[in-house]
């Protein structure tokens, strides 16, 4: 078999923000890959370092106040830190596109949709005006919005459609990796159920790498090839979904499924995780989630715990584990 | 037989807007008995924290009665309505705007206490502030802090223990855990539960979260464009669906399990009708796989097809 390729591959990356109540340890060395072709869900709680790692991809971290400490991001094989800023922008938009949470504010209340679209892809290809309008037509047409609704401005829109604009604009250049960050947190259901129908096609027919960032773990399960579970700015849980969903190692994830209501049994109650999100400023110094752990022990306190293997895909950082105990399943397999 | 609490019969809101009357709420008639919860659900739009207001008068209500234990709402005075609003409040969806950002938290939960003139001495009302603070799980030394220098779960707590403070018998929740994380969305939702329990609350709990709303609710009543166009309890809702739209509903909930049966997802096709002067028709209809020319020409009522089971669509005929 031929070696993986990887349309990114993230080591270590440390980011810090600098504020006057003190440094924000926004993530502290995230490991992350993403194979080509397949789709990567991070999940993970408000404040976990998603939205800063799908940023630091496309080295749009504000800076100041936001710093890359350390860590290597590397976009088709090549690290992004050594670029010049020129052609970082010539990759963003091309090679990667972000869609973002929220299409209420994303878009250009005052330019046409189309524009919009155009101004992309006039930006990253040899195409005059009218060809490019003429493409964000059918950019359109593609997310399922007709193309003569083109020249209307975003507040004629409803929101479900205002996300398909926005995906449309980040699909434009047919990117090989797409960061959506809580792409349809904004949408009501059944709106959603068509927008991810619509990037799951979409994804298929361009064969584009797509790193969805969620909370949703029901979205996860629908759209993932695989799933890495963040706390605290560290991947804590990674693995194919079938690992993380059906042999769940970590604490933390384990209290993210119990903390969901069951559709099938409305009787159980549900079972949160003590406390709360620990304070980026003042993390604490073993493990981040040793707080609100029931599983928590002496060396959680201190030791900062490192990756166990389940398999060649699947860890997890916990010291419930070692070698062997992470393949049966420790403490939270019974 | 349980006693009914609230029973609300034709409730109309409409908001004149410049191309005409927006009907957010459309005759919408439905009763929630004391003690229980009546889910809410619906998409933006369909009207359902509006017909949480009008309950309340918050917003007027264009038409129609709100009868709590018997006495129309609708018509108190405004002197009987600040009586009345003792017993019925409110929590609302954002923790973040929902709170007076220059109060502290017990200054903003004593507020109530001192506007209905509940406990007039300061020490006794300082005492009941306590006494809820605990009772939402807020510590004490939380007492002088204010909203901005607490999380979104202890804010939607303070919201709660305002709510809580004069002992009302029943709450509109507005979309009360939405603006939470899922790890502090299931603390709310215990918490929310165990007061009900301890106090025999009442509540109406409006969400678009349908996983939150089986969890939570005895019945359920969904919403579309202004219309209520089934209600039922729970497991029959979710086991039973009967209305199109109820059907595409549930089908569209991602469900975080992997493995087992994929079930079948209805997508809906075509966009949402204006809810600005709609025709008497079936709101439903244009994006209905079923729909008929009856459909397109006649509005359907809601019909009671089992026991508590009410459904407003022609197929059932």
């Amino acid at each position: 078999m031929s070696e993986k390729k990887y349309a990114v591959e993230i080591e270590d990356l440390v980011v810090e923000f600098k504020t006057d109540d003190g440094i924000v340890k926004a993530l502290n060395g995230v490991d992350l890959k993403i194979e080509e072709g397949k789709t990567l869900g991070l999940v993970g709680e408000t404040g976990a370092g998603k939205t800063t790692t799908g940023l630091s991809i496309l080295r749009l971290v504000p800076s100041p106040p936001g710093k890359i400490v350390s860590g290597t991001i590397k976009l088709n094989g090549e690290s992004i830190f050594e670029k010049p800023e020129e052609e970082m922008r010539k990759l963003r938009g091309k090679a990667v596109s972000m869609i973002f949470q929220d299409p209420m504010t994303s878009l250009n209340p005052v330019m046409t949709v189309e524009e919009q679209i155009a101004e992309v892809i006039e930006l990253h290809e040899d195409i005059n005006h009218s060809g490019a309008i003429q493409k964000a037509k059918e950019m359109l047409e593609l997310v399922g919005i007709p193309g003569e609704r083109g020249t209307e401005y975003p507040h004629q829109f409803s929101g479900g459609m205002k996300q398909r604009v926005v995906i449309a604009i980040a699909l434009a250049c047919s990117p090989s990796l797409l960061i959506a960050d809580e792409p349809t947190t904004a949408l009501d259901v059944t709106i959603q159920a068509q927008v991810l129908e619509m990037m799951k096609d979409l994804r298929n027919r361009l064969n584009t790498s797509m790193l969805m960032i969620t909370h949703d773990l029901g979205i996860v399960a629908e759209i993932c090839d695989t799933v890495s579970v963040i706390y605290g700015g560290r991947v804590i849980e990674h693995g194919s979904l079938d690992d993380v969903f059906n042999n769940t190692r970590h604490p933390y994830t384990e209290g993210l499924f119990r903390s969901l209501p069951n559709l099938d049994d409305r009787t159980s109650k549900l079972k949160p995780i003590k406390g709360l999100m620990p304070d980026p400023i003042n993390l604490p110094e073993g493990c981040t989630f040793y707080p609100r752990c029931d599983y928590a022990m002496e060396i959680c306190k201190t030791v900062k715990p490192s990756k166990v293997y389940r398999n060649d895909e699947h860890y997890v950082e916990c010291h419930l584990y070692d070698e062997n105990s992470v393949k049966e399943g420790g403490k939270i397999g019974k | 037989m349980s006693e009914v609490l609230l029973d609300v019969q034709g409730l109309k809101k409409y908001f004149p807007t410049k191309r005409g009357l927006l009907h957010a709420v459309d005759d919408v008639t439905f009763t929630i008995e004391k003690g229980k919860t009546l889910g809410v659900v619906g998409e933006s739009g369909c009207g359902k924290s509006t017909t949480g207001r009008a309950i309340l008068r918050l917003l007027e209500p264009t038409g129609g009665s709100v009868l709590f234990e018997g006495e129309d709402v609708a018509k108190l005075n405004p002197s009987q309505l600040r009586h009345k609003r003792k017993e019925m409040q409110i929590i609302f969806q954002d923790p973040f705007s929902s709170l007076n950002p220059r109060k502290t938290v017990s200054q903003t939960i004593e507020e109530p206490l001192q506007l209905h003139h509940v406990i007039e001495d300061k020490t006794e009302r300082m005492q009941k502030v306590l006494e809820v603070m605990e009772t939402v799980g807020l510590a004490e030394r939380y007492v002088n802090t204010y909203p901005h220098e607490l999380d979104g779960g202890r804010r939607q707590r303070i919201g709660i223990a305002r709510a809580l403070a004069l002992d009302p018998k029943f709450i509109v929740c507005d979309e009360p855990v939405s603006a939470l994380d899922v790890s502090i969305q299931a603390q709310i939702l215990n918490l929310m539960n165990d007061i009900q329990e301890s106090h025999g609350l009442t509540y109406m709990f409006i969400t678009h979260d349908l996983s939150v709303v089986n969890h939570f609710s005895d019945d359920i009543a969904v919403m579309y464009l202004g219309k209520l166009i089934e209600k039922a309890p729970s497991e029959v809702l979710f086991s039973n669906p009967v209305h199109p739209y109820t059907q595409a509903l549930l089908s569209a909930i991602p469900i975080p399990k992997v493995g087992g049966p994929k079930k079948e997802r209805i997508l809906l096709k075509g966009e949402i009708t204006s809810p600005i002067n709609p025709k008497p028709v079936c709101r439903f209809a244009n994006r209905c796989a079923y729909a008929t020319d009856r459909c397109r020409s006649e509005e359907p009522q809601l019909k009671e097809i089992e026991t508590g089971h009410f459904v407003s669509c022609f197929l059932t005929d």
